[in-house]
């Protein structure tokens, strides 16, 4: 078979010392250069041969590779004077602290008398005043420290002490921090890029390298001439700056070096840290082939646990099929096929990847053998992963089945919406083909929409009829509620339901029956109603009561899902959105302008309302300057009578409420849908219909903009509702200029707010998200962490499943045979 | 597949579940801020006081505290108000004048009647916290003054001076220190106390205070007071407060699974770099987390050896995760196949 997976147990991490260094170099790179004239890597340079190839055609000196096939090779400069690794720095000080100067060992503790203050326990020797400036100047007594004095005094500690001071002298000793030859990353970790013009542009780090390299000579050339200590010291510094920043160009204190246009250079440290760095970039992230993205629209007439992929997508994405004796034939109708289900590639067993072509095509039909592998394009039914960003939640990927429709959109059934947290205006979603038969039966059996109906977050449904299906599911199945034999015909066929019942009401079905036939017959239960009556199902019949938001989504589905299964769930949403909406198109539901116009009696109510919170707020006003307003506790006077003003304010709101339920009545469908929980609130109905109410600020009535005024409408110096931002206009009637002022401050508040709150929480998500990462469940219901250390001695107190814990009285009537045995 | 048992599968990864269905909420939560009447304003609810929790502040934005009162003293309002009463805080300079005479080398007290009163703070209080703050040899009264002299060869005036007002500034008259506002309210016929602030330390010493039935905001202060197990049950209380406040249902095992990550070491650990993801196992989980730089370097000089048991260090080297159907392996001995029992299914 194929080669034998191996598997990685443990990474160490640890310093090369100059030794290492040397043996893993393959070159020594010299030349503070990169190509010659002809376009050639200068041998000895910065991108010389030895240290691997970047340009096709070129062979790599080392290991006889081509650009693909060599990995790359380290190389080595050879720095004349040593100089401190920046990170180092630090832990190299804490080294010389605890050490003396003399002996070397450590300065900490002894055994029998009292050390001397400020001389060395062991060998008593006056120990020096350490100084360490950020972030890589040493001063011993005053003096600035050379490197070589530095090295010489951390090589000379030995092994033991080291160890005390929790370094494993094995793996790093403190000189190999301060670096005698520096380690050349290989040319395949910055190659140079060939611009459009033919001109080369070099990475980052060879820029660097080039600085290193030109100092290091004229460091070099300095000495040799026995220039004066001074400009050697000066020079010496001048590369520690280019080491230092080549290591690490964020280090503070110091100056970043910067490219020609004045961009800070991207060293070694910035390769690894942060959002774009090596690890939460390339190593935690990845890009993928098999998957495709378009924007989505929806369908309710697919199953919740499909997804419409348009043909031309369908047409580019594959799966691959193993050819087996028992579907030879139908892979060679795919590879023989000329249009959409085709086969694309061959592998043969020997791996080799063949392209079918014309030419091939019954060539390669002819020679498929058993073991080999086609690549053919999706069809309906082959299981896909779909995704919504921001993926915040498990559900944010679930398992569709595809299936082929025309059109540009993935279409997706409008009830998986809230998991996705989807709408169609203009959202993108991306889809995935799984490429393994592992993959594909985790993602059968697990990732299923239907077996994500109920949400693991509270243990209610989350995938739930939305909007129009609610209204819908309402209407089909209320009092008067009633259908001829051909409607109850046509809607049961939605269903697959063949056999037609008796009418129950002379010739005509009600609603409530041709519910009842898509319930389970042995379904029996109770649940109060948002309507304030209670719904009763008993052995599969709905009896009494009209099913609304609430009741479908935290009771009906619930028991459904556990009772009869994820199987049976997905069905009955399906029939029950579809037949509800099918009986609803005709039926009509709709609202017009009509529907938030209040009666000349409720307008002159509404008008009322409005002069008492005037009035109210005015006598408020009046207390306040006359000093009678009574003080709340822990309140001044002004806030005390700003809370009244808000409380007024809040109550006008709440009677007008009254007055637009009263008059619209029951009957009105902005007031149906936002009792039964199809969409809006009594809150809009008011907004449109009455007024738009109190504007506020931070909690408060706006006080801000011109001097002592909100806005140049008002007069200077005014508290009453409207100069504070209450808004008496409906949105029906429309907002007067100063009114629309005011409520686009509060519109600009809750923007600004959103913005700041999905930050906020994007990163206190990444954080829970690390910490609790590894905490997993044992087989005995343990839950422990990454370190082998119990959490908890049984998951949740109670071992319980969150997903089920709220249906758990629902586990109650499962018979003791029915219970897992994993 | 029907669901027949309520339990949990093995090897569920139900810490990020606990982290998803936690940090999920957050994007819907409104800004509001809560109001104790009385006691405090713009008391954090929703993610702020969220993100307060699970970063284990020292001392909330808003700490609260809620005392009951003994039995027989619960039902009645006078002392539940005399008790509340005795509680607030007062500060010198809230009732009295504090003077400095830099050239005599001298500070005056003087009482301010009205707000004394109104506070019921009388003369020997004042004189009893002056002494407690800054001890009894320099101190001089005489009726509602006191007088505090320095000694004139030691000390230098100027700067001793300040020191001493700054010191008075703060110098506590009366009531428990820490505690700014409190109220009675009345609930289901009992009556207990509301204060702003916290200091559990001193109130449980308190009489008529019913000491177990103290509650406060401040994790950090029950953890020092009452424990790690009651700083468990805290965390899970104020998480579970902030969930129902803004209407989200978030199940209770969520929230236990981080109260229990938080405390398991037997100290209150933050989420964040500083706490439970500075000490996760792996060199690489946590330098993929923050301070790459730091843990490498870290790491090196040890000579740390990565085990590979977490999530992030597993997909940083490209094998499965050791979680849910990631744990499960399955091995196959290489022996000689047996002969087939059946006979191949016919197409």
């Amino acid at each position: 078979m194929e080669d034998i997976e191996k598997i990685i147990e443990r990474i160490r991490f640890s310093l090369f010392s100059p030794e290492m260094v040397r043996e893993l170099s393959a070159a020594r790179v010299i030349i503070p250069d990169t190509y010659d004239d002809d376009g050639y890597p200068i041998d000895g340079g910065l991108m010389d041969s030895r240290l691997g190839v970047v340009d096709p055609g070129l062979r790599c000196k080392t290991c006889g590779g081509s650009v693909k096939e060599c990995p790359g090779h380290f190389g080595h400069i050879d720095l004349v004077r040593p100089v401190i690794h920046v990170e180092f720095a630090k832990p190299i000080y804490d080294v010389m602290k605890a050490t003396c100067p003399h002996c070397y060992r450590a300065t900490i503790d002894n055994p029998s008398e009292k050390p001397p203050k400020g001389k060395c326990p062991h060998c008593k020797e006056k120990l020096p005043d350490l100084k360490y400036l950020k972030p890589t100047t040493f001063f011993r007594d005053g003096n600035s420290m050379l490197p070589t004095e530095i090295q010489d005094w951390v090589a000379s500690v030995s092994d033991e002490e080291l160890r005390r001071a929790g370094w494993n002298p094995e793996y790093a000793r403190p000189e190999w921090g301060i670096l005698s030859v520096l380690l050349v990353s290989s040319v395949k970790v910055r190659p140079s890029i060939t611009l459009e013009s033919g001109e080369r542009s070099e990475d980052d780090l060879t820029h660097k390298l080039v600085d290193i390299i030109r100092i290091n000579q004229k460091l070099e050339a300095n000495i040799n001439a026995g220039a004066p200590q001074l400009i050697i010291e000066d020079l010496w510094e001048l590369l520690q700056y280019h080491i230092t920043t080549y290591l690490n160009n964020e280090t503070a204190n110091i100056p970043p070096a910067r490219h020609r246009s004045g961009r800070p250079l991207k060293t070694l440290a910035q390769r690894l840290k942060g959002k774009e760095g090596r690890f939460r970039y390339n190593l935690l992230g990845k890009r993928v082939n098999f998957s495709a993205r378009t924007v989505i629209s929806p369908d309710p007439k697919i199953r919740i646990d499909e997804v419409g992929v348009p043909h031309a997508i369908a047409k580019e994405l594959t799966v691959p099929v193993n050819v087996t004796e028992w579907n030879i034939e139908m892979c060679k109708k795919y590879i023989l096929s000329t249009d959409y289900p085709k086969a694309i590639y061959i592998i043969r067993p020997d791996g080799r990847k063949i392209r079918i072509t014309e030419e091939t095509r019954n060539e390669a039909a002819e020679e498929l053998k058993i073991g080999s592998t086609i690549e053919r394009q999706i069809i309906d039914g082959d299981v896909s992963i779909f995704n919504r960003q921001p993926s915040l939640h498990r559900v944010s990927m679930m398992a569709h089945e595809i299936k082929v429709l025309p059109g540009k959109t993935f279409r997706l059934n409008p009830t998986t919406t809230p998991p996705y947290n989807a709408d169609f205006d203009g959202d993108e979603m991306n889809l995935h083909i799984l490429q393994t038969p592992e993959s594909q039966a985790e993602a059968r059996l697990m990732m299923k929409v239907e077996d994500q109906i109920i949400s693991p977050r509270h243990g209610h449904a989350i995938v739930k009829p939305q909007e129009d299906h609610v209204s819908a599911t309402y209407f089909f199945t209320n009092d008067d509620s009633f259908f001829t034999k051909k409607e109850a015909a046509d809607l049961m066929y939605i269903a697959g339901i063949t056999n037609l019942p008796k009418p129950d009401k002379k010739e005509l079905y009600s609603g409530k029956l041709l519910f009842s036939l898509l319930l389970p017959d042995d379904l029996s239960m109770k649940i109060d109603s948002k309507l304030g009556e209670q719904i009763v199902i008993s052995k599969g019949k709905l009896k009494k009561g009209a099913i609304e938001s609430r009741a479908i989504e935290k009771e009906l589905l619930e028991k459904i899902f556990v009772k009869y299964g994820a199987k049976f769930t997905r069905k009955f949403i399906d029939d029950v959105t579809q037949m509800a909406l099918k009986a609803l198109s005709w039926h009509g539901f709709s609202v017009s302008m009509d529907s938030y116009t209040l009666s000349e009696q409720a307008d002159k109510k509404v008008k009322a309302i409005e002069d008492k919170v005037k009035r109210e707020i005015e006598n408020l006003i009046l207390q306040y300057k006359n000093g009678k307003l009574e003080r709340s506790p822990g309140l001044t006077l002004r806030e005390t009578l700003e809370s009244s003003i808000m409380l007024a304010t809040s109550r006008a709101r709440n009677d007008a409420g009254k007055v637009v339920e009263s008059d619209f009545g029951i009957g009105n469908p902005s007031i149906i849908m936002a009792t039964i929980g199809a969409r809006g609130s009594l809150l809009n109905a008011i907004q449109m219909s009455a007024l738009v109410g109190q504007q506020a600020i931070r909690s408060k009535r706006p006080t801000r903009g011109y001097y002592r005024r909100v806005l140049p409408f008002y007069l200077r110096g005014q508290l009453t509702a409207r100069e504070r931002g209450f808004v008496f206009s409906s949105f029906r009637k429309g907002l007067d200029p100063d009114e629309f002022f005011l409520a686009s401050m509060g519109g600009r508040e809750s923007l600004v707010n959103t913005a700041i709150r999905t930050a906020r929480s994007g990163y206190m998500q990444r954080r829970l998200i690390h910490a609790l990462q590894d905490l997993v469940v044992e087989d005995n219901k343990e839950v422990k962490n990454g370190r082998n250390a119990v959490i908890q001695f049984t998951y949740g107190g109670d071992g319980n499943d969150p997903m089920f814990a709220t249906s758990a009285k629902f586990f109650e009537s499962v018979r003791q045979d029915d219970v897992d045995t994993v | 597949m029907t669901k027949s048992s309520s339990k949990i599968n093995p090897y569920s990864a139900v810490g990020i579940l606990a982290a998803q269905s936690l940090g999920e909420p957050g994007t819907q939560m409104t800004m509001r801020t809560f109001h104790y009447a009385g006691v405090a304003e713009h008391v954090p609810t929703g993610l702020p006081r969220l993100i307060e929790i699970v970063d284990a502040k020292k001392v909330p934005k808003k700490p609260i505290v809620e005392i009951k009162l003994k039995k027989k003293h619960s039902t009645k309002e006078k002392d539940a108000a005399k008790l509340a009463s005795e509680m607030e805080s007062v500060l010198l300079p809230e009732t009295a004048i504090i003077q400095e005479n830099l050239a005599k080398g001298k500070i005056m007290i003087k009482l301010r009647k009205e707000e004394a009163k109104l506070l019921g703070v009388k003369m020997d209080m004042v004189k009893e916290s002056v002494k407690k703050t800054i001890g009894a040899n320099k101190l001089e009264a005489r009726g509602d003054t006191l007088s505090i002299k320095l000694k004139a060869e030691k000390e230098k005036p100027l700067k001793d001076l300040r020191k001493i007002t700054t010191k008075l500034q703060k110098a506590l008259v009366k009531g428990v220190s820490g505690i700014k506002r409190a109220v009675v309210i009345k609930n289901k016929g009992e009556y207990f106390i509301r204060a702003s602030g916290s200091n559990i330390k001193d109130i449980i010493k308190m009489e008529n205070v019913e000491p177990s039935q103290v509650y406060t905001n401040n994790i950090i202060e029950i953890e020092k007071t009452f424990g790690i197990e009651a700083a468990r049950n805290a965390i899970v209380r104020e998480m579970h407060n902030v969930m129902e406040l803004q209407g989200l249902a978030v199940d209770i095992r969520h929230i236990l699974l981080l109260a229990d990550a938080m405390t398991a070491d037997g100290k209150v650990k933050p989420i964040g770099r500083h706490g439970l993801s500075g000490e996760k196992a792996g060199v690489m989980g946590r330098a993929a987390f923050e301070e790459t730089i730091k843990h490498l370097v870290h790491a090196s000089i040890t000579a740390e050896d990565d085990h590979l048991t977490g999530v992030t260090e597993n997909i940083i080297v490209g094998q499965t995760i050791p979680i849910g159907t990631g744990r499960i392996k399955l091995g196959m001995k290489a022996a000689k196949p047996k002969k087939k029992a059946k006979s191949k299914p016919k197409k």
